[in-house]
């Protein structure tokens, strides 16, 4: 800014005769716009590849037009008339017109597979039928009910008529294990068909207690880094993150290495004659393997944060309190540990956050009992079950997102160091 | 820590037995990465030590698997070891083609992410930045959001773009992934940055872009190095994206390795292991130095 002067009117200005004030205002915009140039080519790559697909990874949790595109006599009838009305002859003869012309397109496949979702099973009706469309002659309801009964099927009805738009939220019904009911309620599924929410609830159990485990593991390390003078904790600290640079491919492959049954951790203990050949532990391929082998890969994760609230902690505090007459037990718990809260905060949320969404290690060491949700929604992508493996997907993000949000008021997420 | 002289007896039992487990947690986070190298050298099949090997015999060890590794996929592995040979290695060697695709890949999304994140991460560390909270949140996010539903995503976005099934795809993915390690690593090199640099040289009449290149990137550039690291680990050891997004023939270490451990594991695996704890025990190494290196100029030293 250039020599201010006062003007007659008593506002102060700038040498060129302007107010102070609006030079001022001026020169921060200025400021503002050149900061967020800087980040705005970041921030728009950021938005294209990765907010974009995100974005339609949420649309294709919602909307699949599988059946409405391809059956559009059919949708019209269920959009003119309302929830309820018993399907006459009119309906009959828009579903045959429908199914000769998927004949046609060879779309029944596509059709089948919609309705599936809702109402397992069907794919092969809509495939043997479209296959003999041709022969179907009016009038259509007997003759599709001769087909086959299941076309008189209230339930499957109700769900032609959820799939004849294309916007739905039944993939998220039956991501919660919910279905609907013929008069178009909402209801749960039939237990042998719950398999979502288990895996939620086990997902989240593990997660806590690899989180426990982490924290139980990491709290004496990061103190014991914390009081050793800095040169020794820096040498100790390279065994902390050396397995955090390490591939986590690694890690894993070492993990099996170490506890199959014929593996190194085993062999020593059958050697030592603390267990027998019959005896070796299954320490892999279920969920004891995921829980173990977790624990290792996100230990440095608590410990990082552990030792860097630990470490400005002066050592004189808990002299005094030992002077004042405090056990050290008592000073452990009355002095020293609230002071670390915030760094068992920050781990424990963060190790949680990466191990809701944690695939890799739970797909190779954690057989059919350590799978989490990651791996169906990898197992529903593979199947071609997109819209169900994006609604999946959805849930899980937004239970991220919302840990992800508290970790930022808490912590901040500013605060995360690397190392 | 030293133990003071009026320790009862149990608080000396204490402090030894404290020191006792925090060795077990080191052995813990030690052992599997430790336990991979002497298995590689192996000569038999086996994930175990055999009886040669606990006896130190030189007959127990032998580097086949390491051998394994370049002849896996050669056109003609039993020719001679001329040069013709290490050319069919160089050209068709299944791992050796996979180190390449996972260097390319690697080499090109960092400098990607790192051109983007440090100019980003200077706008983030000036005090007049507008939304800073919330830019950060989303800049982030690749760090916290499950990589699965990253992939999915990306697999979606890819098929309609038409991305799927190249190098591109892959290297804006992998660059998305890296970014947050350079934003956090160069943001935190800059809260030490003495910003009255910066306004000297621009009072010695430096334009702006001269004050960047002469004064302030020498000064940050330990962080930037440690980030272009950190994102280049990132992109090397990334599996699932490439797994969704990536062409059959696509084949990057990770991904190799991954088939590898799902279908038939093989010692083989363990030399590859072994190879990448080297790397990232130098990696490591580099990135320390750094540290010390920008705290030295930052006039921090250790107690």
């Amino acid at each position: 800014m250039a020599d201010t002067t006062l003007t007659r009117t008593g506002v102060l200005s700038t040498a060129d005769g302007r107010p102070l004030k609006s030079a001022l205002a001026r020169a921060q915009s200025r400021a503002k716009w050149r900061a967020f140039l800087l980040v705005a080519p970041l921030l728009l790559f950021v938005l294209v590849t990765f907010v974009a697909p995100i974005g339609q990874m949420l649309f294709r949790s919602v909307h699949h037009d599988g059946f409405s595109r391809n059956m559009p006599h059919l949708s019209a009838w269920f959009a003119a008339n309302p929830r309820g009305t018993e399907p006459g002859e009119a309906a009959f003869a828009a579903l045959a017109d429908d199914l000769k012309a998927a004949r046609q397109n060879r779309t029944a496949g596509e059709i089948g597979t919609r309705i599936n979702y809702d109402l397992s099973g069907t794919r092969s009706l809509f495939t043997a039928t479209a296959r003999s469309a041709d022969k179907l002659a009016p009038p259509y309801r007997e003759a599709l009910l001769a087909e086959n009964r299941q076309w008189g099927d209230p339930r499957l009805w109700e769900a032609m008529r959820g799939a004849s738009g294309a916007l739905t939220p039944n993939f998220y019904l039956s991501a919660l294990d919910l279905q609907r009911s013929p008069d178009g309620g909402i209801e749960r599924a039939p237990p042998e068909n719950r398999v979502y929410l288990m895996l939620f609830e086990r997902t989240f159990l593990l997660s806590g207690i690899i989180m426990v485990m982490t924290l139980v593991l990491g709290y004496p390390v990061a103190h014991l880094l914390a009081v050793l003078p800095l040169r020794t904790s820096n040498l100790l600290m390279i065994l902390v993150l050396l397995p955090f640079w390490t591939s986590l491919l690694v890690r894993t492959t070492s993990w099996i290495v170490l506890l199959q049954s014929q593996g190194v951790v085993n062999n020593v203990l059958v050697a030592s004659g603390v267990l027998t050949e019959e005896t070796r532990l299954q320490m892999i391929y279920n969920q004891a393997g995921t829980i173990i082998a977790m624990t290792h890969i996100l230990l440095p994760f608590m410990i990082l944060p552990l030792y860097s609230v630990m470490r400005p902690i002066p050592p004189s505090y808990v002299r005094a309190a030992r002077s004042l007459g405090a056990s050290s037990w008592c000073a452990f718990r009355r002095i020293y540990f609230p002071q670390t809260i915030p760094g068992i905060a920050a781990g424990a949320l963060l190790v949680f956050i990466l191990a809701v969404g944690y695939y890799i290690t739970p797909a190779l060491v954690g057989g059919a009992s350590g799978q989490l949700i990651s791996n169906l929604i990898a197992f529903h992508m593979s199947k071609s079950n997109w819209s169900l493996a994006a609604a999946i997907a959805a849930i899980l993000l937004a239970a991220v997102l919302v840990l992800y949000w508290l970790y930022d008021r808490l912590i901040g997420i500013d605060n995360m160091k690397l190392g | 820590m030293a133990l003071p002289s009026y320790a009862t007896p149990l608080e000396k039992l204490w402090y030894w037995t404290f020191r006792v487990i925090c060795g077990l947690v080191f052995l813990f986070l030690m052992a599997p990465i430790l336990i991979v190298i002497p298995l590689s050298f192996n000569a038999e099949p086996y994930f175990t030590f055999t009886e040669k090997m606990l006896a130190l015999d030189p007959d127990g060890y032998s580097l086949r698997w390491y051998d394994v590794l370049l002849t896996f996929g050669m056109q003609a592995p039993e020719a001679p070891r001329d040069a013709a040979w290490w050319g069919d290695v160089w050209r068709n060697a299944t791992w050796v083609n996979a180190a390449k695709n996972s260097v390319i890949i690697g080499v090109f999304s960092t400098l990607l992410a790192t051109v983007l994140g440090t100019v980003a991460a200077l706008g983030l560390s000036r005090p007049e930045m507008p939304y800073r909270r919330a830019i950060m949140a989303v800049l982030l996010s690749p760090m916290i959001v499950p990589i699965i539903i990253t992939a999915t995503g990306l697999f979606f976005f890819y098929s309609m773009t038409g991305l799927a099934n190249s190098y591109i795809g892959v290297i804006l993915a992998h660059a998305t992934l890296g970014i947050p390690f350079v934003i956090i690593t160069v943001t935190a090199t800059l809260v030490g940055f003495d910003q009255s640099l910066t306004r000297a040289a621009a009072s010695l009449g430096a334009p702006p872009t001269t004050t960047f290149f002469r004064i302030t990137m020498p000064l940050i550039l330990p962080g930037v190095i440690s980030g272009a690291l950190f994102a280049f680990v990132t992109s090397f050891d990334e599996v699932v994206v490439v797994l969704f997004v990536a062409a059959h023939d696509q084949q990057t270490i990770p991904r190799q390795m991954w088939n590898g451990i799902r279908e038939q594991i093989s010692p083989a695996i363990l030399s590859v292991a072994t190879i990448l704890v080297v790397v990232s025990i130098a990696l490591l190494t580099t990135v320390e130095l750094l540290r010390r290196r920008s705290e030295r100029l930052r006039g921090v030293t250790p107690r």
